[in-house]
């Protein structure tokens, strides 16, 4: 069956486009409420559960809150600034669903459509491109509301977001050089087992890169901007950081854009580590489009729904430990934080990746074919090394608590700060 | 002078993320998978109030229907708060009623000397707290409403039998 081509392409696209945006914009809204059940629970405490069945229409009823509820514009605030803040920090979370596969593709009498939005042959780039733009909503907020809280919340997420993305971008090469291609479905489709085809490593690529997976969802938590990351927001200290100005509907798409940022991450991790649409130990959703229109597999439409539904759920799974994660520890200081992605995460991805390059380069010296030799030396390898990673980081010696900083300080006196002489404090 | 601060310092060891976030997420996930332990859905299900629960007033009425009181005075001397307005009356038969009697549930401390004090057993405090009202006009409750009201008296405290057997 060959690909989509002419008018048929035009309109699945478009199709494509409204439902894939309307999904999302209905899971968002469903996971606030998830996000509220779960943090009741581990509360000990029921989340909402008056509005509707479960408590289901909340969502509904916070939005047209958020309608109902008076505009606040400070008046010595930037007016065209602020308008802009809060749709530049939603778009970029919705959009960067263009480039992610999420299903196998599916026949139609007009050819076969691929489930993805766009199929850009730059698609990582993209990604990235993308995920960085999430930054520009936050500090057009934090400098346009012209006020400190928003200012300091402003400047701290630009610093954290602008830091990770290093570490967030690095964390992605070994990816790269794994799959040898940059397009978002030749990544899915590495992830699979193939009978037959260039790249068949019969694992998801968390196990034979899973330093970099840990590093991916580090850095990930962090640009979505959430607990233990939240330093834009920061509550107990800016007060609600960069929209602390903001009220109604407009802090609505603050808050609507965190977590299609975070359904965003999840998804991205799916792709990237989690086989995308893949199920595993099925062997009967190994579907891939060639770049010269050879189909491989039989794409039917039960398979798409299916493979649709494995994407789903290790999306929303991944949301779920993301609202574990952030119920469970506390904010991070400033200065920890900027210590884990300057001085653990980017020098571990360089690291990382000069060793990996080596390991595939000795494996191919070796003759090993690309299969499940391969990869067990590659899990095995990254299992030595998250293993280092893990007591590395347990002895606390890079990122660490601000009482066993004061030893050092204080000059080998211990537990004890010398009373300084008043002539001194100034 | 300032003193010394003493601070409690970490033993490097232990200065670590790694255990202290797996050990608060094996706490957070027990937590999740045994949920609303603590939540009392509260309108649906209500609390087992005490039988000496002081609550709202009421007033005890005879069977035709009038108001037990006969204007004595006692509950507006003895109230602390000065929250009950008495003003008694004279029928031609010569028995004493109340002509006005109010409570001010909004300022009543609820500590029940009006019910102690009675000597005809009228004016009771009740097993009964959920008087929310849209004004404070409200919350004055005169002789009708006192009368009208059908939750159960509050139970005295017995000298004679002080854990209530």
């Amino acid at each position: 069956m060959e690909p989509m081509t002419g008018t048929a392409f035009v309109v699945a696209t478009t199709l494509k486009i409204l439902v894939f945006f309307v999904l999302l914009l209905v899971f968002v809204a469903l996971s606030t409420y998830f996000e509220r059940k779960v943090a009741g629970f581990i509360q000990d405490r029921s989340g909402p559960n008056r509005v509707g069945p479960l408590g289901l229409l909340q969502v509904m009823a916070d939005g047209l809150k958020f309608i109902l509820k008076e505009e606040v514009e400070p008046g010595a605030a930037n007016k065209k600034f602020f308008f802009l803040a809060p749709v530049l920090g939603l778009v970029p979370a919705t959009v960067l669903f263009a480039v992610l596969p999420f299903a196998s593709p599916a026949p139609t009498r007009w050819g076969l459509m691929e489930m993805i939005v766009a199929d850009v042959p730059v698609g990582f780039l993209y990604v990235l491109a993308i995920a960085s733009l999430g930054v520009y909503g936050i500090v057009m907020a934090g400098w346009a509301s012209n006020s400190k809280y928003s200012f300091l919340g402003g400047l701290r997420g630009s610093a954290q977001m602008v830091s990770y993305e290093v570490a967030l971008a690095m964390s992605l090469v070994p990816v790269l050089m794994l799959v040898g291609n940059v397009q978002m479905p030749e990544i899915v489709s590495a992830q699979q087992n193939f009978a037959a085809g260039p790249a068949e490593y019969g694992a998801w690529f968390f196990l034979p890169l899973m330093v970099t997976a840990f590093v991916f969802l580090v850095s990930g938590l962090a640009e979505t901007g959430r607990v233990p990351f939240d330093m834009a927001e920061a509550e107990g200290e800016l007060v609600g950081g960069f929209h602390t100005e903001y009220s109604s509907m407009k802090f609505g798409m603050f808050f609507l854009g965190e977590y299609a940022h975070l359904i965003t991450t999840a998804a991205l991790i799916t792709v990237f580590f989690l086989g995308g649409w893949d199920i595993p130990f099925w062997q009967g959703d190994n579907i891939r489009v060639l770049a010269d229109g050879t189909v491989i597999g039989e794409p039917t439409w039960w398979k798409t729904l299916l493979t649709f539904g494995s994407f789903a759920v290790k999306t929303l799974l991944l949301v779920l430990f993301f609202m574990w994660l952030r119920w469970t520890i506390p904010r991070f200081r400033y200065d920890q934080l900027m210590d884990l992605g300057w001085k653990v995460l980017i020098p571990l991805m360089m690291v990382y990746i000069i060793i990996m390059g080596l390991a595939m380069y000795l494996l191919d010296e070796a003759g090993i074919p690309v299969g499940w030799q391969y990869s067990g030396a590659l899990i095995v390898l990254n299992l030595i090394m998250m293993g280092i990673l893990i007591w590395g980081l347990d002895r606390g010696t890079i990122v660490k608590g601000a009482t066993s900083r004061t030893r050092r300080r204080a000059g080998g006196i211990r537990g004890r700060i010398t009373p300084s002489a008043p002539s001194e404090v100034d | 002078m300032p003193g010394s601060v003493k601070i409690v310092v970490r033993p490097e060891s232990s200065a670590s993320y790694v255990r202290a976030i797996t050990k608060g997420l094996g706490i957070t996930l027990k937590h999740l998978l045994e949920p609303n332990k603590a939540t009392q859905q509260y309108p649906d299900e209500k609390w087992d109030l005490s039988p000496r629960l002081r609550g709202t007033h009421r007033m005890a009425t005879h069977e035709d229907g009038r108001a037990k009181c006969v204007g004595c005075g006692l509950c507006p001397t003895v109230c602390p708060v000065n929250c009950i307005k008495l003003i008694p009356a004279e029928d031609e038969n010569g028995e004493r009623y109340a002509a006005v009697y109010e409570i001010d549930e909004f300022r009543c401390i609820f500590c029940g000397f009006c019910q102690e004090v009675c000597p005809v057993e009228a004016i009771h405090l009740g097993v009964h707290y959920e008087n929310a009202e849209y004004s404070r006009e409200r919350w004055v409750y005169d002789l009708e409403r006192l009368t009208g009201l059908d939750h159960p008296f509050t139970a005295l405290w017995d000298p004679f039998d002080p854990a209530s057997e």
